[in-house]
């Protein structure tokens, strides 16, 4: 895996850089106390991260930790299951998003999400990007080409399937289908562009593509993602956070996680001893 | 116990030996596994064989009547007076009045059965589901006597409130009955297109900020679409072969109209009222049952054809 090898160096650099920057970014999430139940299992216990933007912050942790589910408590889909419980705060931009009158929807229209699999829907490429902007109001025709193209070139895709736009996107691959979910979400110019793994379901070579992709979307929006695999959290992440039985165990600069951890747990983990 | 016999016997345990051996006493298994595929073509092959002989009576009955009334009187002329001296041969007062009532119908199943799906898939809770569906399912188990029934002896009284004009026999009523007849099929078949629709479509849209609504109308629905126009089509042929509902509920006159408050026959209704009664083989009027009865056979074949050419335009493959 050379390719690989190669990616780590710059983005050690990076890393340093931001660590510099951090005084000076603003923090986008800032979850207090976050506890959560799926009926009666205690899936969250005492979360408390603060989360900057312009900043890829990965969180990792065995099968099972609550990582995804506290991706997915930050844009409230976990409300659709129907058992859950959730106390605590969760500060997006200085406001409570588990407050009631936070409206749902306008949280999700700044806050974009990306699947685990691939999710577009059964239309054309061109609809699938348009689907966003058409809900939320955008009907000129000139106005959509234009988003269409931006997001797919966005998303690094546009080359691949401009020629056929209107074919149906379940004929893609699955790699450009990931990107293609992706953008669907940028055509909404999120703030915040949360991944559930994304990819998990992809092979190696859509892999990189995306994870390049993520080094690039950092520049305009803030990423969190959620990844099972390590090597990816420390090829393009800032900071990293390590998630254990619902808890998180240690929160720091990805450089510094993945060479002087300070918890034994999160050494034992990183170096393979379990999960 | 005969593993462990096996297991004391050799110590070790052979699987693939035990296989082979197993394999020698089956052979004779191998000769049903070849008979099987031409016993179930046989079978399937008895409703192939039935439609085909249906067909073909049909047909050559209904030739038959054309050679007594011509083909273009048939189809034009818009009175029919089957019995008497004169009989008059014209097919337009029977096909208005099963195309109206299959409107009205429709008009009623298609959107109160939708709604219901949309609820059913989207909205209502699992408690809810799992009461309200098997209800629906014993709404489609009455007897359609019954429907006619009720048709005649509440739903006409009903409607003449409103409608003073209304007569005792009309199209309205018993339109209106086949529709709520046929909701539950809608609804049900409906159901099941939306339900199936995997939920990785809904949360990517829900991600996106979409409201429910939005969800259902423009992620859901339109990835069903293909089983909902399914749902249409079996109802829509369900109405055109409705029978006992119009036959009580709108009478048996053969008024070439428009206005649903009066009394029209349906083409099925015909059948019923010229089989009760005195119709000699080798009639004109014998034959005229067959030439109906081809009339509504490939009015429904047309429907379906339509629909399959429908759904298969608007499918959205996932």
């Amino acid at each position: 895996m050379p390719v690989m090898t190669e990616k780590t160096n710059p983005n050690t650099k990076i890393a340093n850089v931001s660590q510099k920057a951090t005084e000076n970014k603003k923090v986008v999430y800032n979850t207090k106390d976050l506890n959560l139940w799926y009926g009666e299992g205690h899936a969250l216990k005492n979360i408390n991260l603060a989360i900057n933007e312009n900043e890829v912050t990965a969180i990792i942790g065995p099968s099972g930790c609550g990582k995804s589910t506290y991706i997915k408590t930050l844009n409230r889909m976990v409300e659709l299951v129907p058992s859950v419980r959730i106390s605590g705060e969760i500060l997006y931009r200085e406001r409570n998003i588990l407050d009631k009158s936070f409206k749902v929807e306008d949280l999700r229209t700044s806050v974009g999400m990306v699947f685990q699999k691939p999710n577009p829907f059964p239309k054309s490429i061109y609809e699938n990007v348009a689907y966003g902007p058409k809900i939320h109001g955008i009907r000129d025709k000139k106005i959509l080409d234009e988003i269409v193209e931006k997001s797919l070139r966005g998303a690094a895709i546009w080359d691949e399937v401009k020629d056929r736009l209107n074919q149906n996107a379940y004929g893609l691959s699955g790699g450009q289908q990931q990107r293609l979910c992706i953008a669907r979400c940028l055509a909404i110019e999120p703030d915040v562009i949360l991944m559930d793994e994304p990819t998990s379901a992809l092979d190696p070579i859509s892999t990189l593509k995306v994870e390049e992709l993520v080094q690039e979307l950092k520049e305009e929006f803030s990423i969190i993602i959620v990844t099972h695999n390590m090597q990816q959290a420390a090829r393009i992440s800032d900071k990293t956070a390590f998630f254990l039985n619902g808890e998180v165990i240690e929160f720091a600069e990805t450089d510094k996680i993945f060479s002087t951890p300070s918890d034994k747990r999160t050494e034992d983990y990183i170096t393979g001893r379990f999960g | 116990m005969a593993r462990s016999a096996v297991q004391h016997d050799n110590k070790k345990l052979n699987v693939s030996e035990i296989i082979q051996q197993k394999k020698k006493s089956r052979s004779v298994n191998n000769y049903t596994e070849k008979l099987i595929p031409k016993i179930l073509f046989g079978i399937a092959a008895i409703s192939v064989f039935t439609t085909i002989g249906i067909v073909l009576t049909l047909i050559t009955e209904t030739i038959a009547f054309f050679k007594d009334v011509p083909f273009i009187d048939f189809f034009t002329g818009t009175e029919l007076k089957p019995l008497g001296e004169n009989a008059v041969f014209g097919v337009l007062p029977l096909l208005t009045g099963t195309i109206i009532s299959t409107l009205i119908a429709m008009l009623v199943a298609i959107p109160v059965g939708l709604m219901t799906a949309i609820f059913l898939s989207e909205y209502a809770s699992e408690k809810t589901r799992k009461v309200l569906k098997p209800l629906l399912e014993i709404l489609a188990g009455i007897p359609t006597i019954v429907y006619g029934f009720f048709a005649f002896t509440f739903v006409t009284p009903l409607l003449s409130s409103f409608i003073p004009d209304l007569e005792p026999t009309n199209i309205l009523s018993p339109g209106i009955v086949m529709g709520i007849m046929i909701i539950p099929m809608v609804a049900s078949l409906s159901e099941d297109a939306m339900s199936s629709v995997p939920n990785a479509m809904r949360e990517g849209a829900l991600a996106l900020g979409a409201t429910k609504l939005e969800v259902t109308w423009k992620v859901v629905v339109p990835a069903a679409i293909s089983g909902i126009i399914a749902s249409f089509v079996l109802g829509i042929s369900r109405a055109i072969g409705e029978t006992m509902i119009v036959t009580i509920a709108s009478g048996s006159s053969k008024n070439f109209t428009f206005d649903v408050t009066q009394s029209m026959q349906t083409m099925t209704a015909y059948i019923v009222e010229v089989t009760g009664g005195e119709a000699a083989a080798g009639t004109t009027l014998y034959y005229s049952l067959y030439a109906v009865a081809m009339t509504l056979f490939v009015f429904t074949l047309i429907m379906n054809l339509l629909a399959q050419y429908i759904s298969r335009k608007f499918r959205e493959e996932y």
